[in-house]
């Protein structure tokens, strides 16, 4: 396997969807190659550092009343 | 503006296959809606807006264009309740509502221009070798991602993504949709989703990495 090949089925591999013959051949590239070493670190650093963003915005503890006024004066009623 | 078409077209949406479909009360709620019952709407709106207004702010980023969001939304639900089939759960239509109107806010919005992705994709050697050897955990500083100012690196990093692949990746990886309702949403296969993501993933990897690269001394 080539760094070219790892890179491309890095996903695959981390979602544990390879067959076992190419996860094997992932395994072994990985064992003797430092960059696909630190490209998988960094792979997975950048898929830890979106998660981060989930939790951005938690729900918020009500709809700011001024904002549930104007969707409900957008609809027309008699509010 | 997410039109009445888009919006039923949110009522296949989340599996609503395996989804319940609205139970008792939810139905009540609905007939409510459909005769135009004031009171109704204001439930709707103070119940199913929080959700709505914290996936608007996920998807945009900022606080404003996620008001404006949650109001294109509601006119959308408002405007096509009557024929809300409601073989889904009210509060899964109604997510799908706003994403697409947050996705649509997105497309037309302005903002920092977008790279080429191809430019931030790993390069390769004729026999496979990374041409740009990745930098070592070791040489780098960590990124403290409880802090908000790292917290907008990552924004802004995604941010500069080609709208193509930047929807994917805030739609998998922030508002974790399943590949399969990522799909349905863009109307694209689910083998595309994960190529995107995947694309998408690497070119925001190299993104950040030169980020760091900016800031060692």
């Amino acid at each position: 396997m080539t760094c070219r090949e790892f890179a491309e089925f890095l996903d695959a591999f981390l979602a544990g969807t390879l067959p076992s013959e190419q996860a094997l051949a992932f395994q072994r590239h990985l064992a003797i190659c430092a960059d696909c070493i630190a490209y998988l670190d960094s792979y997975q650093r950048t898929m830890a550092a979106c998660r981060t963003l989930r939790g951005e915005d938690a729900l918020p503890a009500d709809v700011p009343e001024e904002l549930v006024e104007a969707i409900l004066r957008s609809r027309g009623g008699r509010r | 503006m997410t039109t009445p078409s888009d919006a039923n077209r949110g009522a296949g949406y989340a599996g609503a296959g395996s989804l319940p479909p609205a139970d008792d009360s939810e139905q009540v709620l609905l007939a409510r809606l459909r005769r135009g019952d004031d009171d109704a709407f204001a439930i709707v709106v103070r119940d199913q807006g929080r959700q709505m207004l914290a996936t608007a702010r996920r998807l945009l980023g900022n606080e404003e264009d996620a008001r404006e969001a949650l109001q294109e939304a509601f006119v959308a639900v408002f405007r096509s309740i009557a024929s809300f089939a409601g073989n889904a759960r009210l509060a899964t239509w109604m997510h799908r509502v706003v994403v697409n109107t947050a996705l649509m806010k997105l497309r037309r919005r302005r903002c920092r221009p977008e790279c080429a992705l191809e430019d931030l994709l790993p390069r390769f050697s004729e026999d496979g070798h990374h041409l740009e050897p990745p930098c070592p955990r070791s040489g780098r500083p960590e990124l403290d991602l409880q802090r908000e100012e790292n917290r907008t690196i990552v924004r802004n990093a995604i941010d500069q993504l080609p709208a193509t692949y930047r929807e994917v990746v805030l739609l998998r990886d922030i508002e974790e949709l399943s590949t399969g309702e990522v799909s349905e949403v863009l109307g694209i296969t689910a083998n595309a989703v994960k190529i995107r993501l995947h694309r998408a993933r690497q070119a925001l990897r190299t993104l950040l990495e030169r980020t760091f690269e900016d800031r060692l001394p």
